[in-house]
């Protein structure tokens, strides 16, 4: 089944120089399985083409339910050197539950929609 | 002896925050500590600038104002106040809360500063000492950048802040110290945790992390269920009630707007870290990948278990230095075919940019309303009422940037129709100012800890 990532999880962004971090934390925890499976950073990495311009590195926080992304090169050079309206990829996040997933469990998600 | 739990409470999460959070913290319940955080890294360049103007400027000015009104309330209660709103003066930061006390006529006022993390005279020293300060993301010496640095400074931990708190400062300001040693400190000056106690330095270390952003730990900018957060005109700012062993509660006042729940304070967890096994202070590594996180009652998260191993012998520097110019210009174009008509303006301008010879190094076009927040991810192009056409540049040559300022404006009355939105004048040049992250050995500088009573 297709889910959207924003059904399933929740998301903050910020910045460290040209580099954006988004920290992806699951709405319950039978949904974590779901991320670490899927939300692979090759796949995360496809889905900021032309956004991230390098690498997309992923980091696991179980204890949170959570996984955490750095975007290398995300940020127009970052700080007061990046011409981006978001230079701090403070929407990055939401970008990110943009997401979806194609997967194989069968699952209730929390939201849908109205989000 | 030892307290039971102390109360700490996030008060500013950066210079421009809620004017009114502090005296709501102070005020609307017992709180041992109120911090203050107001330092980012353009913090530190626009404070040297103030102090090249103005040798008594180069602090956050907001913080003496906010000091002078809240004086009355932080002696009554016996709250001590911990900022490092210092910035690059504290000692002149320290004299203007000095003369407010004297104003309301307050005596025998104890106020601490910590000096030493401010390197930027001593710079040319230290690098001809053999300190490289190599950019930790290029691995270029500093030393090809000397000429343009603006500001150098060493992130101090909760250290300094503990010896300050232990000659019995109310108040304790700071330069440039880690915004999780604010929260640190206290704990540790309070519990006596010793300084090889990794574990207890990581959970202050987590539990600063989780106040040092104020509301976006309470609900604020929460991307769960933004709908579910009551009251945000009202937020209270998160509170860390710490006990001895290293348990912290987050919460916030009773009747303040805002949520603190598990998944309020995850967000803020998850807020600007890289490898989470491994958040770099100069107090210690803290493992986030330990932290319990639990609902413990309305409003209240429990923080747990978290682990913490030793401190690296190095100190980060951030050092800033002048990069270039640039500008931004804005012009607003109306239904119908809004963004149509943008996209053509924008084809005109860097036409007659060119045409002009002008040098940029980057030329960036966004539409507001359309693609400027998830660039190509955004939906194409359905009907939009309005749209925003957003020009960037940036240069080397000033005067390119300031001839782009002048092509901007001309687009009203010779390009595309219904377009608005000029009130705000020419774009003016900026200064770039770039960051170069650095490590220096803990040796080669010293924090140095003042108290002094007036």
């Amino acid at each position: 089944m297709k889910v959207r990532l924003i059904d399933i999880a929740h998301a903050r962004s910020g910045d460290k120089g040209d580099t954006g971090n988004v920290g992806v934390i699951a709405l319950r925890p039978e949904y974590y399985p779901i991320l670490l499976k899927y939300l692979t950073a090759e796949k995360v990495k496809a889905h900021f083409a032309g956004i991230a311009l390098g690498h997309v590195e992923r980091f696991e926080l179980p204890n949170l339910w959570a996984l955490n992304f750095l975007l290398h090169r995300a940020l127009g050079g970052g700080g007061t050197i990046s011409l981006k309206h978001d230079a701090q990829g403070k929407t990055l996040s939401s970008a990110m539950l943009r997401m979806e997933l194609e997967i194989e469990e069968p699952i209730v998600v929390e939201r849908s929609g109205n989000v | 002896m030892m307290k039971e739990c102390i109360r700490i409470a996030s008060g500013q999460g950066f210079w421009g925050d809620l004017l009114t959070a502090p005296r709501e913290q102070v005020t609307r319940g017992h709180v041992d500590y109120l911090v203050l955080d107001y330092l980012a890294e353009v913090t530190m360049s626009i404070m040297q600038k103030q102090r090249r103007r103005d040798r008594a400027l180069g602090y956050a000015v907001d913080l003496v104002e906010l000091v002078d009104d809240l004086l009355p309330e932080l002696l009554e209660r016996g709250t001590v106040l911990i900022t490092n709103g210092g910035g690059v003066n504290p000692t002149a930061c320290r004299d203007a809360v000095f003369a407010a006390a004297r104003k309301r006529g307050i005596k025998g006022l104890r106020v601490g500063v910590v000096l030493g993390d401010d390197i930027l005279e001593g710079l040319g020293d230290l690098i001809g000492k053999g300190h490289e300060l190599k950019n930790m993301e290029t691995g270029a010496p500093a030393a090809s950048v000397l000429d343009r640095v603006t500001s150098a400074n060493v992130y101090f931990g909760a250290r300094p802040i503990v010896e300050a708190l232990g000659q019995g400062a109310q108040i304790v300001i700071t330069g440039r110290t880690t915004d999780t040693g604010l929260t640190l400190a206290p704990m540790v000056h309070e519990f006596g945790w010793a300084a090889n106690d990794w574990d207890k330095a990581a959970a202050g270390t987590v539990a600063g992390h989780i106040l040092e952003c104020g509301g976006q730990a309470s609900g604020g900018n929460f991307s769960g269920d933004w709908r579910s957060v009551p009251d945000l005109a009202h937020i209270g700012f998160p509170i860390a009630e710490a006990s001895p062993d290293g348990t912290v509660v987050i919460t916030k006042h009773p009747g303040t707007g805002g949520l603190v729940s598990a998944r309020t304070v995850k967000e803020q967890l998850l807020y600007e870290i890289g490898d989470p096994k491994s958040y770099i202070t100069p107090d210690c590594v803290a493992d986030f990948t330990s932290i319990r996180v639990e609902e413990v009652g309305s409003n209240r998260v429990k923080i747990s278990g978290v682990k913490g191993r030793s401190s690296t012998e190095f100190y980060k520097v951030s050092m800033s230095y002048h990069d270039g110019f640039t500008a931004v210009g804005t012009l607003t174009y109306a239904w119908p075919d809004a963004l149509e008509k943008a996209e053509a303006a924008d084809r005109i301008l860097r036409a007659r940019l060119n045409d002009l010879g002008l040098e940029f190094d980057e030329i960036r076009t966004e539409f507001v309303g359309h693609n400027s927040c998830h660039g190509p991810l955004a939906p194409s192009r359905g009907e939009l009422n309005e749209v925003v056409l957003r020009v960037g540049v940036r240069s080397h040559e000033r005067a390119a940037v300031e001839r782009f300022g002048k092509e901007v404006a001309p687009l009203i009355l010779t390009g595309p129709p219904s377009v608005t939105g000029f009130a705000g004048g020419r774009p003016k040049p900026a200064d770039v100012i770039a960051f170069w992250p650095a490590l220096i050995e803990k040796s080669a500088v010293a924090p140095v800890v003042l108290v002094e009573e007036a």
